[in-house]
């Protein structure tokens, strides 16, 4: 290494950095072996398996927007059509007693969908923005409605479904209790998400940050665009595949919804909330959004719609999603001055969770009135039983929303004085140093 | 011996309005040319037209004797052309570093490769480290470009452009609002990173282009009137009248 190199290039990793690197790869592998003797109920498992899917599902959508600037409504056609691949190469497998055990057949679904995305993607991917979206639109729909058509393979509204333990048994394991799924999404999601940050520390992963930021520029350092995103397409096809293929095995089952819009939007919610610009993002956006359908859809009926609000929100304050948010606090934390903003935090939680009590109040009770007027207006909503009907309720919730909010809003302020001066002080502080 | 850029009858057409007319212009190697007119006499455009950014209605332009016109600005770039832009072309969300290192990439026989840790290609490494120095920006290797000072984020365009090693360089008013100090510093840094490169200049800097330019041409409603050494084209009346008259009066 030459000495301009060593004096100005970012210092390579040390041995201590590459260990602490590794050492937290050994880590999450330890600590996805030892979940299930912790967390060991059926339903806990169960909800392992569909993070750990919606892991590598998101992930691999951020490929496309987060990485190379590709905002794609369409993505659960390649997480669909490896479900559906695997579902039918398990029934193949299974009539023939072909030699192939289960564990390797997520590969099937991944070369499906970069088959599909080899196939799909060259046209699409010669432009980014408003004609790359559109066109994932098209494709889409074009997949979603031959779904529905073509029975002998998609098998109409029912879907195809397959015994995943007539396969090849390795080591005595026949993959029908829900721990071994468990043990085998686990596996698949470590290796994908290993494999999926790698890809982001190669000549194509920067390549791919640089078309993100500035297609236009990369042309004239010896790149096409086209082709970057081209394979990064392809990649991100390859991923979705075993994604879907991992559902797929899990539930047995592949359908129509796996391919639909409703699983192309929950993907792009998954990665934004959690936050497309790092590489954690969507990691926390998948176990976030996860929690939260499972959860919200047992608290209230209209889960969706609070669904839908949070995306807003997300959209509107806080574009780096969940990881950007958290990541806002690091600078204050090197510096020391995190505690000016946390007083700020506190004073706004109690107003701000009034206003989304009463938030809820309203929208709960204007539900029942347009969806179930029949009903008994004596309803239940996030554990809390209240009577619709009641001119008590309505009040109380305009009074909470609205007093919330004017209240909150003036804690809302406090929190930007706060940073502002918190922010100004690490500045000073990193100055200094 | 073959230039190192040539024109030869070069017309741009945008619908009926003809914006270069008939340009024929040979640039040899090693050479320090300046193109130099009036705003709006298709000096970016002509910029436009080397590089591939846009393609001639009529006419051909040749690098090292081979014709490029209608190659993708991609691949003329990889025949060793490359060009800077006259507003700051730079990739915003990504650190100086990063910056740097892709456009050093391509040179260095990376291409798409997903297969190698780029942190691992310790040519690529140095590569960079040098541009880095070379343009000064060392202090701010970790700061997104879109953070950068005007000033610096004009370097980082230079250090952009020549990281490739490209034999033809093209830099579109690289001082441009610019003050005089910072010029100065942007013509020796262009002095220094076009050593023994063939450089062709759009400037409206007159200081700039009289201290640089081995030639200068002269481009006046898509036409080049002139085309010679600076005492020449000092000395030239046309020029005088059409140019650099408007400036003496």
């Amino acid at each position: 290494m030459s000495d301009t190199a060593s004096a100005v290039a970012p210092p390579l990793p040390s041995v201590a950095d590459k260990l602490k690197f590794y050492g937290l790869w050994l880590v999450t592998a330890a600590v996805l072996v030892l979940l299930p003797y912790v967390f060991g109920s059926g339903g806990s498992l169960t909800t392992f398996c569909l993070i750990g899917i919606s892991i590598i599902f998101s992930l691999s959508y951020n490929i496309l927007l987060g990485q190379t600037g590709m905002l794609s409504f369409g993505h659960a056609v390649y997480y669909g059509l490896g479900g559906f691949l695997v579902i039918h190469a398990i029934n193949i497998i299974g009539a023939n007693k072909l030699p192939i055990p289960l564990p390797i057949v997520p590969l099937i679904g991944g070369l499906t969908g970069l088959l599909f995305a080899a196939l799909l993607g060259w046209v699409s991917t010669q432009r980014s923005g408003t004609a790359f979206a559109m066109i994932s639109l098209g494709v889409a729909e074009l997949i979603a409605s031959s779904a529905l058509i073509l029975r002998t393979f998609f098998g109409g509204e029912a879907g195809v479904s397959a015994n995943r333990t007539k396969l090849l048994k390795v080591f005595g394991w026949s993959f029908g209790p829900q721990i071994q799924i468990y043990y085998l999404v686990a596996a698949w999601t470590l290796i994908a998400v290993v494999a999926m940050y790698a890809l982001t520390r190669t000549p194509l992963g920067r390549m791919c940050n640089a078309v993100r930021d500035n297609p236009e520029r990369v042309q004239f350092v010896g790149y096409n665009p086209h082709t970057v995103r081209y394979i990064a397409f392809c990649f991100a096809g390859f991923f979705a595949g075993i994604a879907g293929a991992l559902a797929a095995i899990n539930f047995e089952i592949a359908n129509s919804a796996y391919l639909g819009a409703a699983q192309s939007g929950t993907v792009l919610f998954a990665a934004y909330i959690g936050g497309i610009g790092f590489f954690i993002g969507p990691i926390v956006g998948a176990i976030f959004v996860t929690f939260l359908s499972l959860g919200l859809s047992d608290l209230t009926q209209v889960w969706q719609l609070y669904f839908g609000l949070i995306f807003m929100v997300v959209v509107l304050f806080a574009p780096g999603g969940i990881t950007g948010l958290l990541m806002m606090h690091r600078p204050l934390i090197r510096a020391g001055t995190l505690l000016k903003v946390l007083p700020s935090y506190l004073f706004a939680l109690a107003p701000t969770l009034a206003m989304i009590a009463g938030l809820v109040g309203t929208i709960e009770t204007i539900v029942h009135y347009t969806v179930n007027p029949g009903d008994d207006s004596h309803i239940k909503a996030f554990g809390v039983g209240f009577d619709a009907a009641s001119p008590l309720v309505w009040g109380l919730s305009a009074v909470l929303l609205i007093g919330g909010y004017a209240v909150a809003r003036t804690t809302w302020r406090w929190i930007g004085r706060a940073w502002s001066e918190a922010t100004t002080l690490a500045r000073d502080k990193g100055g200094a140093a | 011996m073959t230039p190192a850029i040539e024109l030869r009858g070069v017309e741009k057409s945008f619908g009926n309005i003809k914006i270069i007319r008939n340009i024929t212009l040979s640039v040899a190697h090693g050479e320090r040319h300046a193109l130099i007119g009036p705003n709006g006499a298709g000096k970016s455009t002509t910029f436009n037209l080397i590089s591939g950014y846009t393609k001639p209605t009529t006419g051909s332009v040749l690098l090292h004797g081979e014709v490029i016109s209608g190659l993708p600005p991609y691949q003329i770039n990889r025949r060793g052309l490359s060009r800077s832009f006259q507003v700051t072309n730079v990739f915003a969300n990504m650190s100086v570093w990063e910056n740097l290192r892709c456009a050093v990439l391509w040179s260095m026989g990376q291409r798409y490769a997903f297969w190698k840790n780029i942190d691992n290609l310790p040519e690529v490494r140095e590569r960079t480290a040098e541009i880095l120095a070379d343009i000064e920006l060392t202090a701010r290797r970790d700061v997104p470009a879109g953070l950068l000072t005007y000033a610096e984020q004009r370097a980082l365009e230079i250090g952009i452009t020549v990281a490739g090693r490209a034999a033809v360089i093209l830099l579109d008013e690289p001082t441009a609002g610019m003050s005089r100090a910072e010029t100065e510093r942007a013509v020796a840094l262009i002095r220094r990173l076009t050593e023994g490169r063939t450089l062709l200049i759009v400037e409206h800097d007159m200081s700039v282009v009289f201290g640089l330019a081995d030639r200068i041409s002269v481009l006046v409603y898509g036409q080049i009137i002139a085309s010679g050494t600076p005492e020449e084209i000092r000395n030239n009346p046309k020029v005088r009248e059409a140019y650099l008259g408007e400036e003496a009066a």
